[in-house]
């Protein structure tokens, strides 16, 4: 004689109770045909020796979907087939015996609505210790539009930003107050007033600058606006200050914005570190008071700077603009700080254009239309100068914000030299790309003419002519122009 | 005496016309509009200066846009005059190149007017010397 529990267990192979792979539970589906509306992830995978990388694929996709280690009769109340990931396509990473491409596809109705928090708690919750990988990269993401039409993305972004700034046809200038911890709120002012009347656009916080005991962040905001207001009388121009408002509660996250606003500041600041779910609840606050929200990347090279293990970075610049912050900062390639060249392209395409074009020789894997969600400006920013104007312009456009610390605040003769040195770089380097000069080559020759106007641009060029940060980089890509070989 | 620094190249000694011809021949090749504005009120927070005329529109060479900034000139010998392009492409529609041209011989400037209030906030106010001493048409 059986009892009902014995009566009544499922039958059927695919949801006996056990353990069987991922791939036969419904994770793997090489015949999927993508929808429109599927979110499309691309992981690099490094699976344990002996794992075939296919039943890792399908293990990424069912953790980081509905899949738990073993079977449960659960699923077949539930819609299952649809809510599964599936992982649809795996190729090798060219030049690496042990590295594979998982493409995989998620159903929209498995995310909320407009929230980075739940996208991330699904797609980089669990699976990044799955004990059957060995390493596990996001590297890329395809939004799907009807996703996308969800988020606000940046309030002003670039065209916004420009418009109530008045400054067209040329990239922003901004530098980070040095020492970045430190100064009192008084000499702290000063160094905003001189960088700004000497022709900067901007002045910026350091990201680790919030409310010390050498300077509480009231003292820092009231010097500081006092600093904006007197150098925009003295340039007639606008002026602004990333207020940092970064603190340990939204609460006071909130008190600092109200009073950045109160005060007439026209843009604060936030660092990463915050977490997704302040960032988007900031960027709202912004939108709503007219407010220009800055990103500084803190923290992110903790996860995004080695190949095998983690978040490409790209990814995070696609989950910062649907959040809606109106500056990242996105690397500066000859500068101090990691970066290659056509990686770096890809984040600003990435931030500026309205639709991506899938190109793996700068990192980009999927098609991508924005959704006309406003573009959001690269910032520059580690151990740039005046003498790579040439080099700055021709890798990085227009639309970006550069941002000289160092090479303002450390010219000799003052500040306000510093950053007349670096605008008179810029603007002789902008003038001469229009004219339609090789100003990549005749780059020197050009800052060189401009200097015979402006000794602080004369005397930068002789401090810092021999200043390269000639490392290479990290974080590379995996193609030239080449296509790789298929392994399913 | 100071000097405006709005719009991108006035950092730069002024542009000769020849500069600014350049200038002018890289927004018809883009594509841009060419607009000319002027104004004897140029507060940082003006966003409407004088147009003259209509920005123009499908210009194949400079040289219609250099005989109106002549006539812009003549007509308002001693004010701000500066050159706007318009880029209408998807996803800008918005000015692509701004920079000022012609500037009064004497640029007096601003002055910040500070209004104490509680605490120790200050109301900030950005006045032009030459707008509060004289009518518009005759401060330069």
């Amino acid at each position: 004689m059986s009892d009902a529990s014995e009566r009544t267990r499922i039958k059927s192979e695919r949801y006996e109770s056990g353990v069987i792979p991922y791939k036969k539970m419904g994770y793997w589906d090489a015949d999927y045909t993508i929808k429109d509306t599927d979110v499309l992830c691309l992981f690099r995978l490094t699976p344990q020796p002996g794992v075939d990388p296919i039943e890792a694929a399908a293990a990424v996709a069912g953790e980081s979907s509905t899949a738990t280690w073993t079977v449960v009769w659960t699923d077949l109340l539930t819609a299952c087939d649809v809510y599964r990931a599936k992982a649809y396509y795996v190729e090798e990473v060219p030049n690496k015996d042990d590295e594979f491409f998982a493409f995989i596809a998620y159903e929209i109705d498995l995310f909320e609505e407009a929230s980075i928090a739940n996208l991330t708690a699904s797609i980089i919750g669990n699976v990044f210790g799955f004990k059957a990988v060995k390493a596990l990269r996001l590297e890329d993401m395809r939004l799907p539009f009807a996703y996308l039409k969800g988020f606000l993305g940046p309030a002003a972004g670039v065209i916004v930003e420009r418009e109530r700034l008045d400054v067209f046809g040329r990239p922003l200038m901004g530098a980070t107050v040095k020492p970045k911890l430190g100064l009192s709120g008084k000499n702290y002012g000063r160094v905003v007033y001189e960088g700004l009347k000497g022709g900067l656009d901007f002045l910026k916080d350091d990201e680790n600058i919030n409310s010390q005991p050498f300077m509480r962040w009231r003292e820092r905001f009231l010097y500081v606006i006092e600093g904006i207001n007197k150098a925009a009388a003295k340039t007639g121009a606008v002026k602004g200050s990333y207020m940092n408002v970064t603190a340990a509660t939204m609460e006071e996250m909130y008190e600092r914005a109200e009073f950045a606003k109160q005060l007439g500041s026209v843009i604060i600041m936030v660092d990463l570190i915050i977490g997704y779910t302040a960032i988007q609840s900031i960027c709202y606050w912004g939108r709503k008071n007219d407010m220009i929200v800055h990103l500084h990347r803190a923290g992110h090279s903790t996860y995004t700077r080695q190949k095998t293990h983690g978040i490409n970075f790209r990814v995070i610049c696609k989950w910062m603009r649907m959040a809606g912050v109106d500056h990242i900062h996105a690397g500066t390639v000859v500068g101090k700080l990691e970066g290659d060249p056509n990686t770096v392209k890809g984040f600003y395409d990435t931030l500026l254009l309205p639709y991506l074009k899938e190109n793996r020789t700068i990192g980009l894997f999927f098609d991508m239309d924005w959704a006309s969600l406003r573009k959001c400006l690269p910032v520059a920013s580690g151990g740039i100068h005046c003498g790579q104007m040439h080099q700055l312009t021709y890798l990085l456009g227009e639309d970006v914000v550069l941002q000289f610390g160092g090479g303002t605040i450390g010219h000799p003769d003052g500040i306000q030299a510093g950053a007349t040195a670096n605008r008179v770089a810029l603007e002789s380097m902008v003038l001469a790309k229009n004219e339609g000069r090789d100003y990549l080559k005749n780059g020197p020759d050009i800052l060189k003419a401009a200097a015979k106007d402006c000794r602080p641009l004369q005397v930068a060029l002789d401090l810092w002519k021999a200043i390269t940060f000639d490392y290479a980089s990290t974080d590379t890509l995996d193609f030239e122009a080449t296509p790789t070989k298929q392994t399913s | 005496m100071t000097r405006i620094t709005q719009g991108s190249f006035s950092l730069l000694p002024d542009l000769t016309d020849e500069q600014i011809k350049k200038q002018i021949e890289y927004c018809i090749k883009n594509g841009y509009a060419v607009g000319i504005e002027w104004t004897d009120d140029p507060h940082p927070r003006n966003s409407f200066w004088e147009l003259w005329g209509l920005p123009l529109f499908e210009i194949p060479d400079a040289a219609t846009i250099l005989y109106e900034i002549a006539e812009a000139r003549k007509a308002h010998p001693n004010v701000y005059i500066k050159v706007n392009a318009f880029n209408n492409a998807r996803g800008i529609e918005s000015t692509a190149l701004s920079f000022i041209i012609q500037r009064p011989p004497y640029e007096p400037g601003f002055y910040l007017v500070r209004q104490e209030s509680s605490g120790r906030s200050i109301a900030y106010t950005i006045q032009s010397y030459a707008v509060q001493s004289a009518g518009e048409g005759s401060r330069y």
